[in-house]
């Protein structure tokens, strides 16, 4: 008797396979910085860029707080890791190469627009070369955190990341002063330079790429690899480990594994938006960026969304991003309201906006259980 | 098929069996009797990989598995229904069932399966798009069988698939168990309904608070004065 082990399909390469999704988020993207930023005061458009920003994250939350039921509350911290990572890259070349740190952008890059600008420039190719480095970075942060408490059971993955937040706020406040002058960032080795990013001071004099095609570039890929991770094998899988983490194992699926690669996954997505939130001007990226407010903004987002939901999480990004403008003067009380407004949702949707479910999931179930209450009047009375 | 030799379990300072002995033929029953907290459920979870033995062997076709992980496990071919059945209770039952299949990628030998399952249980083909958690008890359990069958066992764990069925309902189930077996798959039925257990097994062993008591033949064990006393409320 033969006991070949069947193998798993590979995780990555179901996530990037069939490329027209990704031509549409480039269009989209195209849209956002060619036709929308330049038709749209300052204002509304940094508005648009944080909202960008926030559903990137809670998008990414999402994989690992909704789909696979694990609790992380550091997702800041693999926030700041990006665009920490991602910023010293692009300053530091910019100051060695250019011997200036400003951007150098084309049209599709910034926020204030460029006119005569090549679409594309070498400057932009650093920033996306920087943005992938970051999320690189924060995932390979996210599997040293991951492996070693996703094997553990409960709650030490909350205890753990929330750990790790305040672990890289600590060290980055330890770290020296930024390189100015271009002579210093010369005679500085590759190895001094990440540790010159500011310390408590924060890091100033990051080139502001960050624009609303990146941004929504960002956002658009986000999406794609949310909804093929939960419409997959893999969905299936990761939302079983949810519901029954040892039935999960019986059926065979090798729960650690998937619980490390959503981790894993997600913490790619937020180091990416670390980098977008680090070039974007009017930013200070100081240590707090990596503080435990800053994700438990995050984790209320995706709670809000209903843990599970993706369309959730995006519609309680924009909420939650748009809330603080709404109530200005009482902006000190954020936390406050948060806090009632959570206590508010447990009480009357305690699955969140839409539970695991989808928008459209849910419209279509009103929409038949409306229908089948109009042919079958017993039903609908004894509801 | 299966061998386990003196297997001792704890959980924490409590030791849950100690050395327990026990063999399966492929092809047979085999069931495993005892009162509540005998360790019957701790048997199958250490076979399976769910806990972890604190010593003793645990051989399944001749391979050592008592260090591996369950999902490691299921891939070399056998399947646990676990007490309480552990079915996917927000997920469809069509849901379910595809996860019976999450390890294997043959998709002609898994519509087989699919459909043997839905032949097997026909109340499930028509309740493939509810809902699994607003099954009843009897559909769940049925549900947990139908997607073990999905993973392609050659050897089936039951874990009390009586547990709290009306007697119509736990009759039908264990008519499907003969059926299975008589399919192909060997099957290692643990029950407290030593009535029914002992009816279709071939083999069975008592377990009295984790050592094996009893072993035999099913029906010379239900023949017997202490089974017919203990288990079988026969003064
Ligand atoms: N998860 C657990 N933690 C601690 N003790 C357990 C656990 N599961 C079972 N036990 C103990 O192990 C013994 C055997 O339990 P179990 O295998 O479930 O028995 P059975 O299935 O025969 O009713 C009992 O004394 C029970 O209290
Ligand atoms: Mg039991």
């Amino acid at each position: 008797m033969s006991h070949e082990t069947p193998p798993t399909p590979g995780l990555v390469s179901s996530l990037v396979r069939g490329y027209m999704p990704f031509v549409v988020a480039v269009g989209v993207a195209i849209v956002m910085q060619v036709v929308v930023r330049p038709n749209v005061d300052p204002y509304p458009a940094k508005l648009l860029l944080d909202i960008g920003i926030n559903c990137i994250l809670a998008v990414s939350l999402t994989m690992v707080n909704g789909f696979t039921g694990q609790f992380s509350m550091g997702h800041a911290g693999f926030m700041a890791v990006g665009g920490y990572a991602s910023g010293a890259i692009t300053y530091y070349t910019s100051m060695r190469v250019w011997g200036a740190g400003e951007a150098r952008g084309g049209v599709l890059s910034g926020m204030l627009g460029g006119e005569g600008l090549p679409w594309l420039t070498v400057g932009d190719g650093l920033f996306l070369f920087s943005l992938i480095v970051g999320g690189v970075v924060a995932a390979g942060l996210g599997y040293l955190v991951g492996l070693p408490s996703l094997r553990l059971k409960g709650d030490y993955l909350a205890i753990v990341t929330l750990g790790f937040g305040e672990i890289v706020r600590v060290v980055i406040q330890q770290t020296s002063p930024v390189l100015t002058s271009a002579e210093e960032v010369r005679q500085a080795t590759i190895l001094q330079l990440p540790t010159h990013v500011g310390g408590s001071l924060g890091f100033s004099g990051i080139p502001y790429y960050t624009g609303l095609f990146w941004v929504y570039l960002g956002v658009c890929v986000t999406l794609i690899v949310a909804f093929r991770l939960k419409t997959s094998t893999f969905g299936r899988a990761f939302l079983s480990i949810r519901n029954d983490e040892i039935a999960a194992e019986a059926m065979g699926v090798n729960t650690t594994r998937y619980k490390v690669w959503a981790f894993v996954i997600a913490a790619f997505f937020a180091g990416i938006a670390g980098g977008l939130f680090s070039h974007t001007l009017g930013v200070g990226l100081s240590p707090e960026a990596a503080g435990f407010l800053r994700s438990f903004d995050v984790i209320i987002m995706v709670v809000l969304g209903g843990l599970g939901s993706i369309s959730g999480a995006v519609a309680a990004a924009i909420i939650v991003t748009l809330l603080p403008e709404w109530l200005r003067g009482v902006a000190e009380y954020r936390m406050i309201i948060y806090a009632l407004a959570l206590i508010l949702i447990m009480i009357f949707r305690p699955k969140g906006l839409f539970g695991v479910r989808e928008v459209w999931d849910r419209a279509t179930w009103a929409w038949l259980s409306r229908r089948k209450s109009g042919t079958g009047a017993r039903g609908g009375a004894r509801e | 098929m299966l061998e386990i030799r003196d297997l001792v379990v704890s959980y924490g300072a409590v030791r849950a069996l100690h050395g327990v002995s026990l063999r399966v033929e492929r092809g047979e029953i085999v069931t495993l009797i005892g009162c509540n907290g005998a360790g019957k459920s701790t048997t199958l979870r250490a076979v399976s990989g769910m806990v972890r033995p604190a010593s003793g062997t645990i051989e399944f076709e001749g391979r050592s598995i008592a260090r591996m992980k369950p999902h490691e496990i299921v891939r070399l071919g056998m399947a646990h229904c676990p007490e309480g059945r552990g079915i996917f209770a927000n997920m469809t039952v069509e849901e379910n069932l595809r996860l019976g299949a999450f390890t294997r990628d043959d998709a002609e030998g898994i519509a087989a399966d699919h459909e043997r399952a839905l032949t097997l249980f026909p109340r499930l083909r028509e309740r493939l798009r509810q809902s699994a958690g607003t099954l009843s008890g009897g559909e769940q359990q049925m549900l947990a069988i139908g997607r073990a069958i999905l993973t392609r066992p050659r050897l089936l764990l039951l874990d009390e698939p009586s547990l709290g069925l009306a007697p119509q309902v736990v009759r039908t189930i264990f008519q499907i168990i003969r059926e299975i077996n008589a399919a192909g798959t060997t099957i290692l039925l643990v029950e407290q309904n030593a009535h029914m257990a002992l009816k279709v097994a071939h083999r069975a062993y008592v377990l009295e608070v984790g050592k094996i008591e009893m072993e035999g033949p099913a029906a010379d064990l239900a023949a017997s004065d202490e089974v017919r006393k203990a288990y079988l409320g026969v003064a």
